[in-house]
Formats: C-alpha cells, structure tokens, sequence
C-alpha cells in the first residue's frame, strides 16, 4: 500500500517535471489531494458517529431512533440532516462582533483537521510522521479552546459567554493530566513519532503496562471533548447549548463536526498510544485501527447516556485532585522502572 | 521556495501584530496576538526547529493567551473602545526606537554564530538532555519563579478572613 503511494506520487511530480513547470505546482496539488481525503473522511466520520450515537441513545432509552430516511434503519438521517443545515439562512447576530464571531468555527475546524496529519491509519498510511507527533497533537488541539472562547465573546451573549468560559476553565485544567498521562507510555517508546510509538508494541500493548495512564487519559479526553459527564460547557438545561447558542445553519454545522472529529482524534490517539494502533490478526492494519478507534467512540457515547452530568466544583475536584496526583504517580513510578530496567 | 514562505509568514506575523497595537477593542487585540504567535510557529517550523513550533503554540496559544482572554472576559468595560495613544507614548516610543536601532544595526553588520550548527534528526531528545544537564539551574530557577507566581495568585484570590 505504501509503495504504491509512494510510486504514483513520484510519477506525478515527474509528469509535471516533464512540462517544464515548478515543482511547486505538484507539491501544492498533492497537499490539496490530502487536505480533501481528509475533510472527506471527517465528514463522512462524522456522519456516520451522528447517526450512531443517535440509534445507540435511543437503544439505550428503548427507543429507536432515526428510522425513516434512506429505509434501512435510517441511515442516511445524517445526510438529510447535514443537507437541511447547508440550505439554511446564515444568521450573524447583529450586536455580534462580526469578524469574531465569523473567525471562531474557522479556527474550531482548521485545528479539529490539522490533528489528523500525525494519526497512523496503517503502516504508512499517514499524511507526515512527525518527529513529533503528539506533542503536535497536544498543542494544535489546544487552538479549539480559542475558537470557542471566540464564538462565546464574539456572540455578544451571556449564555453563550458564560458557556466559553466555563470550557476554557475545564479545558485547560485536564490538558494537565492529559498531557502527564502521556508521558507515561512515551517514556517506554523514547519518541514521540506516533509510528513509533505503534511500532514500540509489536509484542504488548501499552494498556497492559499502562492501564492507570489510559484511564487517565481516556477521563480527560472525554472532558477535553466536552461530553458528559464532563458537558458542563453546553449544559443544555442551564446554558441552552453554550458557546454555540447563537449559531445556527453551516456555521453550526462547522462546530458541530469540529466536535466529532475532535472526539475521533482523541480516540484514534488512545488507540495509537495504548491499544498497539493498527496491530492485529487476519484483518487489514487500517481495518485494525478503525475499530479500535470506533470501539473507544462506542464507550464515549455509551458514558454519555449512561452517566449524569458533574456539578462544576466536582469537575474540577476530579481534575486537580484526583487525575492530577494519579498521573504524576503513574509518571513517577514508570520513570523509576524504565530508570531500573534499563 | 523558502524565502517565499518566510516573507509570507513573517507578513502575516508583523501584520497581526500590529492589530494587536492598532485595534480598538482589546479583545481584538488578543485574538490578534494568537495569529502573531502562530505565524512565529510557522518561521520555526521553517527553521527546522519542529519541538520549538509545538511548544510555542501550547505555551503561548493554548496557555498564556487563554489565560489572557479569560482575564478580558473577567474585567468589565471589555466592549469600551479603548485609546491607543495615552500618556506614556513618548516613553514606549523611545523604547521602541532604540531595539528599531539594535535591531537594524544588527542585521546590517550581521551576527556572529559559530558556523552552520549541524540539525539533529529529533531535536526533543537532544533539547531535554541540555535543559536537564548544561542548563539546569536556569530551568530549575524559572519553576521556582512560577511557583512563587502561582502562590501570589492564591494569595490574591482568597478572600480576606477566610
């Protein structure tokens, strides 16, 4: 598979080397190839986890959902749905600050999709293995929390205001433990190339040696995301829906599959980081990684009906008094033995 | 093809930052100032400097900026157009002149560096083992000064008699 992306990439930076024109040209038609098999896959992800998390609420609720559009099951409940948001009238406040409230699902959405550059589909199925992966990971997702607090300023809304800024609270308070969580399974590796990382458990996955850090991280995710238990940010109840209130048609649109490519990037990491990533019998690697990654998407959405929603104090009585400790004890004691071992 | 990509990020890098002193309303101002900051991750990228890129973006992006913004948020009078010029503008003009002049006079006569420093492959490595070995007192010295930062903070946000 990789030999043969590699070939036809090559045979189309010498067909355009032929004509005499600049190299450039190529390269900049190769990263836009990239950038749509990307959004694409986002898109299509994304549909495809609405639908999901729709029928496995309704299951959860014994209902049954979507049942009607597309006939089987409803499936394409999603499509329809995405088709009515693209028609819809674009609404901008008028006491909103215009450019603000214009640039904020931009940036949602471009770090939502700059994520996906280091996560390992396959054996070299991956748009660039950066020497340093996750760190990129961590600090491009960190972009979201100032598109939302964009959205939240830029509508000029109390609901809306008060919704960003309990997010930005929350966010950045478990990119604490996230991060410390992490470092765990990297030390073990020595890189932070995600390829290496999958590379590094041919023989164990890092759950077993790690499974404090992936409960940790996997918490934290789960928060970083803002879904329950962990929603305070959109509480609907209390906040309408929060930072994204006052948006409605594709704008809303944009935020709403920023959240579920966000939710695929944090699990796809749990996956890279601690479930061997495209590791596994018989089936094909990106076969591997696709369920694995859906798998941990099924216990996102199954926690998000199945458990109530923390109070704030809680929320961050959990972040700093528990994950916290747990992740540098987790650190601690993996420094000690990679330190004794090696 | 490097050139090309360094005018068009250090363009946008001094374009937002000018924003940043130009705008009238100060929270355009912060979000002026995290455009600035991705535009000077972008030039290291162009530097092969990858680590120094992603902990620019979560230090100054993720972090110091959101903390700026909440900090906005929490004060009143945000949508209040603020003036750019106050009385301290003879002051900070000076000021800015003179590092204007150093920096001028910098590139004009150029700076001395030891030759072409050869890049390692991963520079996270390479960048931990000198921050804990050559410069650990400097790093030790800069966690020690947050920490006294973050008890100041405490000690500001507690009420009195509490």
């Amino acid at each position: 598979m990789p030999q043969i992306r590699e070939e036809l990439v090559a045979r189309f930076y010498a067909l355009f080397e032929g004509w005499g024109i600049p190299w450039i040209v190529p390269r900049l038609v190769v990263m836009l190839v990239v950038v749509s098999i990307i959004i694409l896959f986002i898109s299509v992800s994304a549909m495809f986890l609405i639908w999901w998390e729709r029928k496995i609420s309704a299951h959860i609720q014994a209902r049954f959902g979507p049942m009607r559009v597309g006939g089987w099951h409803g499936w394409a409940q999603s499509i329809a749905d995405g088709v009515k948001l693209l028609l819809k009238e674009d609404i901008i406040p008028t006491q909103a600050d215009r450019p603000v409230f214009i640039l904020a699902p931009m940036v949602v959405f471009a770090a939502a999709l700059a994520a996906y550059v280091v996560i390992p589909f396959g054996p070299g199925l991956i748009v660039e293995d950066l020497n340093i992966g996750i760190l990129y990971v961590i600090a491009i997702s960190s972009l979201t929390v100032v598109g939302i607090i964009m959205a939240g300023w830029g509508s000029n809304n109390k609901y809306a205001a008060l919704g960003a800024l309990r997010s930005a609270a929350q966010a950045v308070s478990y990119e604490v433990p996230l991060v410390v969580s992490l470092i765990g399974p990297l030390l073990l590796v020595g890189s932070l190339s995600t390829t290496k990382i999958v590379e590094a458990q041919r023989y164990l996955w890092f759950i077993v040696l790690q499974p404090l850090a992936f409960l940790t991280y996997f918490t934290c995710a789960v928060a970083e995301t803002n879904r329950l238990p962990f929603d305070i940010p959109e509480a609907e109840s209390e906040l309408v829906a929060g930072f994204h209130v006052e948006y409605s048609g594709m704008r809303f649109a944009i935020f709403f599959l920023a959240e579920y490519a966000n939710m695929f990037t944090v699990c796809a990491i749990a996956t890279t980081v601690f479930l061997g990533g495209w590791r596994g019998p018989l089936l094909p690697p990106w076969l591997w990684f696709l369920l694995k990654t859906f798998f941990l998407l099924f216990v996102m959405i199954w926690l998000r009906w199945t458990l109530a929603r923390v109070r704030v104090d809680q929320l961050m009585n959990v972040a700093w008094k528990v994950l916290l400790p747990l992740a540098f004890a987790n650190l601690g004691i993996t420094g000690l033995l990679v330190w004794v071992f090696s | 093809m490097t050139e090309v990509f360094f005018f068009a990020l250090a363009g946008f890098t001094v374009a937002a930052a000018l924003l940043v002193v130009l705008a009238r309303n100060i929270v355009h101002s912060a979000v002026a100032l995290i455009f600035s900051f991705c535009g000077v991750a972008g030039i290291y990228v162009l530097l092969d400097a990858e680590f120094l890129a992603a902990v620019q973006v979560l230090i100054y992006v993720g972090g110091i900026t959101i903390l700026l913004l909440f900090a906005i948020m929490l004060t009143t009078r945000i949508a209040a157009r603020a003036d750019v010029f106050n009385e301290q503008v003879g002051f900070s003009a000076l000021i800015c002149l003179g590092i204007t002049a150093i920096l001028v006079y910098a590139s004009l006569t150029g700076i001395q560096v030891s030759g072409q420093a050869p890049t390692p492959p991963e520079t996270a490595p390479a960048l931990g083992r000198l921050l804990l070995t050559t410069h650990v007192l400097p790093f030790e010295l800069a966690s020690v000064l947050l920490l006294a930062a973050m008890v100041g903070a405490i000690i500001l946000a507690r009420r009195e008699g509490e």
